[in-house]
């Protein structure tokens, strides 16, 4: 609690003592009156000054002034006890209001204290200097300790380690980095002294895009934030006007058809219309859950750009993937290797002869040849190579001829190259003028993608799309392992801006779609989409800009997750919509009949108040969706 | 140009108050107060001084949320 709450709980606590002193103190009349004025004031005097600047500034639909005035009002007609009481418990709810979202705020920033406070900048000799990572230039090499947080983005110049990524992509096993590999800011170094050159402005580092993004987040306000915002400009004078008529109209139609007028009680009643006149539980509790929701997901590594876009995501109901580097790995490997049955050959030469015939090449097909090989070829094993351009390659491996390539290339040596049904490449490999097998290199699809797409199926999603520029083969490969029900592949980027834009056309009014990709060409698709999403995005500039959502990892299962985040923080933003709005409108009514006093109505406001904010915080909690 | 103010306010009704009242003053083409990070986001006219504005949006806003604070 901060100062200014401290003294706010000290004047509470005088005020109830006082008022419940006086409650067996058997005093009537003036008496009365002015020992209920002393926790009166205590508690409300802040209510009263702002009240009378108020009146002053023309505001009439100033709380403050609403309830200065129901107060006064019920002082004046006797009602001593209500009227403090009703001050009290204002002030409490307002007390706790401030305590709660202040917590909040903490909680969240919490989450996200990624901020480095310092870098260590190694001079020439060896010496360490704490600087202000503000201050920090390109190039500048600095030491990371374990247990210290990187503060900027570089490369590893020596040193060996682990860091915790898990502040900045939720995930929980260490990553293991080397001289050579790059490091993104944010990340905590757990176990060994690190040496990096910095290749970046602290101001363009990850760690500072990311708490510039989250910061922003609730300012891209959704459409029920604009509701209530509306609702609360609209409620307060109405409740005002209908407060007005209840005191005045009911006494003067009873004296118009002879009855006695009654005017304490009606404008009692219009009093407690007063004390409902706060829109606060709703104004409060709709960004506050936003907020929340927002910061919950964030540390799940999930950045969710605006609550707008924490709503449509809520809503989704088409996802269009891009396949490689966003369901696949994006890295051609071996997958399958077929040696001819006459064959001299075992499976191990045959990935020699091809990873020696393939070996000054750095098509990445032969980078996942070289890879499945695992040894460094001998360059003097190796002899007139030639790259025979879109078919493969011919050299001369210890005295053997090799030729390495597809289909036309062995149609060219004259071999019959068996048909193979492959969603990747096929390689042949002849040795001597013989097809001695082939191997079959595709790109892996992710472990996490088959639990994704089920996710997303059981989160409510009807229909996934797969765009990719690959050939129709491989798409439809992978499309049909994974379930996906639509696959349109040998896509130009326009063809898959033309697609979404068809698929948008489709849909129905209330759903949205959403595009997930790398983020690395996709900018165009990732834009035109309701949601876009971009994935693997650490470090990438142009995908954090062009997207809505970013996944800090590379990992698609995150994706129905952050569908599932955004239902929950929905679902608690409408439970309290309907909620407070409900509650205040069956107090007015109550009220309105006479059946809810003052004490009731106060009680409603602050309670709801509570309830709501309570409810909006469980929106932080996402670990277990 | 648009510039991020921290603010001081202390209900959420009157954040809102506060950004409509920002809207509306000259100088000013659009304003986004954020409650819960306590920012005030003001997206100025051509040509507009922030300096020149700013204590006009901090009067307006006094009006209509006395107990409010603009930093800038």
């Amino acid at each position: 609690m901060n100062k200014k709450q401290k003294t706010m709980l000290v004047r509470i606590l005088i005020a109830a003592a006082c008022i419940a002193v006086l409650e067996f103190l058997p005093v009537e009349g003036t008496w009365k009156f002015a020992l209920y004025m002393i926790p009166y004031l205590v508690v409300g005097y802040d209510i009263l000054r702002k009240a009378g600047k108020g009146i002053l500034k023309r505001q009439v639909f100033d709380e403050n002034f609403l309830m200065a005035l129901a107060t006064v009002g019920a002082i004046a007609l006797g009602e001593y006890r209500e009227g403090v009481a009703v001050m009290l418990f204002y002030q409490i709810g307002e007390l706790f209001q401030s305590y709660a979202v202040g917590r909040s705020r903490r909680n969240i920033s919490e989450l996200m204290d990624i901020r480095p406070d310092y870098a260590n900048v190694t001079a020439e000799d060896g010496s360490l200097e704490r600087v202000d990572p503000d201050e920090v230039e390109i190039g500048t090499l600095i030491t990371v300790e374990p247990g210290e947080k990187v503060p900027i983005d570089g490369t590893v110049v020596s040193g060996e380690s682990t860091l915790d990524t898990a502040a900045l992509t939720g995930e929980s096993v260490p990553r293991r980095v080397a001289a050579g590999d790059e490091i993104i800011s944010g990340c905590i170094n757990l176990s060994g002294v690190l040496t990096v050159r910095t290749t970046k402005e602290f101001e363009e580092s990850t760690v500072s895009k990311i708490l510039d993004l989250v910061e922003n987040a609730s300012s891209q306000k959704s459409r029920s934030e604009a509701f209530i915002t509306r609702f609360a400009r609209v409620y307060t004078p109405a409740v005002v006007y209908a407060a007005a008529a209840l005191a005045v109209l009911p006494p003067l139609v009873r004296l118009a058809i002879g009855l006695e007028a009654g005017w304490g009680d009606w404008i009692f009643r219009a009093l407690t219309f007063l004390v409902i006149s706060c829109p606060c539980a709703l104004v409060i509790s709709i960004p506050l859950s936003f907020f929340a929701g927002i910061g919950g997901a964030s540390k799940e590594g999930v950045l969710v750009k605006g609550s707008n876009y924490l709503e449509a995501l809520s809503q989704t109901k088409i996802v269009a993937f891009d396949k490689t580097g966003t369901i696949t790995e994006g890295v051609f490997e071996v997958q399958r290797i077929w040696v001819a049955p006459d064959s001299w050959l075992d499976r191990e030469t045959l990935v020699e002869y091809a990873a020696y015939a393939e070996m000054h090449s750095s098509h990445p097909i032969a980078e996942s040849i070289l890879k499945a090989f695992g040894k460094q070829p001998e360059a003097a094993r190796v002899s007139d190579v030639t790259e025979i351009s879109g078919h493969g390659v011919k050299a001369s491996v210890s005295g053997h001829e090799v030729c390495v390539g597809n289909g036309k290339l062995m149609a060219q040596l004259g071999l019959a190259a068996p048909e193979v049904e492959s969603g990747g490449t096929v390689v042949y490999v002849a040795v001597d003028g013989r097809l001695e097998g082939y191997l079959e290199i595709a790109d892996r699809v992710k472990e996490t993608a088959g639990k994704a797409m089920d996710a997303l199926a059981k989160a409510g999603v009807r229909k996934t799309v797969m765009l990719t520029g690959d050939r129709r083969g491989a798409a439809e490969n992978v499309g049909r392992a994974l379930h996906i029900d639509e696959v349109h592949a040998e896509l130009l980027p326009e063809d898959k801006v033309a697609l979404v834009e068809r698929l948008l056309g489709e849909k129905g009014p209330k759903e949205k779609l959403a595009f997930v990709g790398d983020g690395i060409n996709d900018a165009p698709v990732l834009s035109r989409a309701d949601i876009g999403v971009a994935m693997g995005a650490m470090g990438s500039d142009a995908a954090i800009e062009a997207a809505d959502v970013v996944l800090m990892d590379d990992d698609p299962y995150k994706i129905a997750k952050a569908i599932r985040f955004s239902r929950k923080c929905m679902r608690i933003v409408y439970e309290n919509i309907y909620f407070a709005i409900g509650v205040k409108l069956v107090c007015l009514a109550l009220g309105a009949l006479g059946l809810a006093n003052m004490w009731m109505a106060i009680f409603a406001d602050v309670g709801v108040m509570v309830i709501a904010v309570c409810n909006a915080i469980r929106a932080l909690r996402v670990k277990h969706l | 140009m648009k510039k991020t103010y921290k603010i001081e306010v202390d209900c959420a009704n009157c954040a809102n108050k506060m950004e409509e009242a920002a809207k509306k003053t000259a100088g000013v083409k659009d304003a986004v107060v954020n409650f819960m990070t306590l920012k005030m986001k003001v997206e100025f006219e051509e040509g507009a001084d922030p300096a020149e504005v700013m204590p006009r949006v901090l009067d307006n806003c006094k009006i209509v949320e006395d107990d409010c604070e603009i930093f800038f």
